[in-house]
């Protein structure tokens, strides 16, 4: 039972895992700046004990007037493709995830970030920043209006580009949901020679790739593309019935 | 000798539904959907990551904030200077301001326990916050006061985990269960951050000797 006391200790919810099998792994020796970085040694296992089943509880306080139209910015419309980028926010057993900030950023419509590291030359759009903020609603819900962002090229090996994208991150309702991902567009050319997208199990590749749906899309505006994010569950439910049995 | 797939072999015994309620519309469990893999931040995790308050977990007016501070190297011994660090801790009386901690859900005012910094500094980070306090292990024991630490980077396809103790709890961290689960010493003493002036020194290495415990969550 959950939020219940014992002389044996505390009862508390337990992150399932991922299978290993179908999680991205830390290191992946086509993405050349893993090798130097990701740990070498096998992680040790951490029980979910008070600090792992809580986190932050980050709301609107985070986000401001406008964050979840990236469209518009200095006073004006950004050029590209608009696109409507909308979706849930679930966790494994289809629960939704309420009240939860997500983070978005991105290059612009040219495949250029607002960063001065990015030295791609294509053009830096005035109207355009790239950030994005949002709390999901009751439901789970988010939805961003935003550009399609470009592809663009990077020195991981000769001639690569990365698949248009838009980096994710969600905090979820503790510190096992915590996830930084990214999110692609369906049938993207790109796909086949990049390392970041093919590190992702061949089996939870489809999980990282959003849906054309022309159902959300807006006569005369926008394109609409939906995603659902899953964050890892518990093996308890907040709302447990009597009949799941067993006496904590 | 190869399997042909076409092969498949007739049902043996009767059909059988899996449970009574099938065909009513409801599922038998839990919907279980995959988890979205993880990806890197990429070096531009600056665009969407900035807070201003990011490393203030308090003011550093606060009584008795302490900034901890360290560096991130990679396994040439180089910094990283594009990693972001999140912590996460009680309070100094071992409190979380969270609906799930089964003691209750505490807020302290002017403590977000949560804190975020970028090592854009020559691969350093620092957070500014209160000492935690102790927390139960949830077998009758006391955990040592820690910080749960997140690390993101360019060069990371997900965030690795690790703990911060502190040095000056020798008494505690003897009796925390998390470090005595460790191999040995040498692997307890990459999480011990040690005090200085006006806080606590740890450096985190992703790889090489001495590389950092880092904890599968
Ligand atoms: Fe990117």
């Amino acid at each position: 039972m959950t939020g219940t006391t014992s002389e044996s200790g505390l009862h508390l919810p337990r992150y399932l895992r991922e299978d290993p099998a179908l999680s991205t792994p830390v290191g992946f020796a086509g993405y050349r700046s893993t090798g130097l970085r990701a740990p070498l040694r096998t992680p040790v296992d951490l029980p979910h004990r008070l600090t792992e089943i809580t986190g932050p509880v980050l709301g609107e306080d985070r986000v401001r007037p406008g964050d979840a139209d990236l469209t518009l910015r200095n006073g004006g419309e950004a050029v590209g493709q608009r696109i409507l980028v909308y979706g849930r926010v679930l966790d494994s057993f289809g629960r939704p995830v309420p009240d939860a900030l997500v983070e978005v950023w991105q290059a612009n419509a040219s495949g250029r970030y607002r960063h001065v590291v990015d030295t791609f030359p294509a053009p830096l759009d005035p109207h355009f920043d790239g950030l994005g903020r949002v709390v999901t609603d009751s439901l789970g819900r988010y939805e961003f209006m935003t550009i399609k962002p470009g592809a663009y090229p990077w020195g991981n090996h000769h001639n690569a580009w990365r698949p248009a994208h838009i980096h994710f991150s969600l905090f979820g309702r503790a510190f096992p949901q915590r996830l930084v991902t990214q999110m692609y567009f369906p049938y993207d050319p790109m796909f086949g020679q990049d390392p970041i997208f093919n590190a992702i199990p061949a089996a939870a590749r489809h999980r990282a790739i959003s849906r054309y749906d022309l159902e959300r899309t807006q006569d005369n505006w926008a394109l609409a593309f939906e995603w659902n994010i899953v964050l890892r569950g518990t093996d308890q439910t907040p709302f447990e019935t009597e009949d799941d049995g067993d006496v904590a | 000798m190869s399997v042909n797939p076409l092969d498949v072999p007739d049902p043996t015994g009767p059909y059988q539904p899996r449970s009574g309620r099938r065909g009513t519309g409801f599922l038998d469990g839990p919907l279980q959907l995959g988890p979205t893999p993880s990806a890197t931040v990429g070096p531009y995790l600056a665009i969407g990551l900035t807070w201003e308050d990011g490393p203030y977990v308090v003011a550093p007016d606060t009584p008795g904030a302490i900034w901890i501070r360290g560096t991130v190297s990679d396994g040439n011994g180089d910094v990283v200077p594009d990693a972001m660090i999140e912590t996460w801790q009680a309070d100094p009386d071992g409190r979380f301001d969270h609906p799930d901690d089964p003691r209750g859900a505490v807020a302290r005012p002017g403590f977000r326990g949560y804190g975020r910094s970028y090592t854009a500094d020559g691969g350093r980070y620092g957070i500014c916050t209160l000492k935690p306090g102790r927390v139960p292990d949830g077998d009758g024991g006391l955990q040592s006061p820690h910080v749960d630490v997140s690390v993101f980077a360019r060069g990371l396809l997900d965030r690795v985990v690790t703990r911060i103790y502190f040095a000056d709890e020798a008494e505690a961290n003897a009796e925390d269960a998390v470090l005595r689960s460790l191999p040995d010493d040498a692997a307890r003493q990459t999480l011990l951050a040690t005090p200085g002036a006006d806080g606590y020194t740890l450096d985190i290495r992703l790889q090489g000797e001495r590389e950092t415990v880092f904890f599968a969550v």
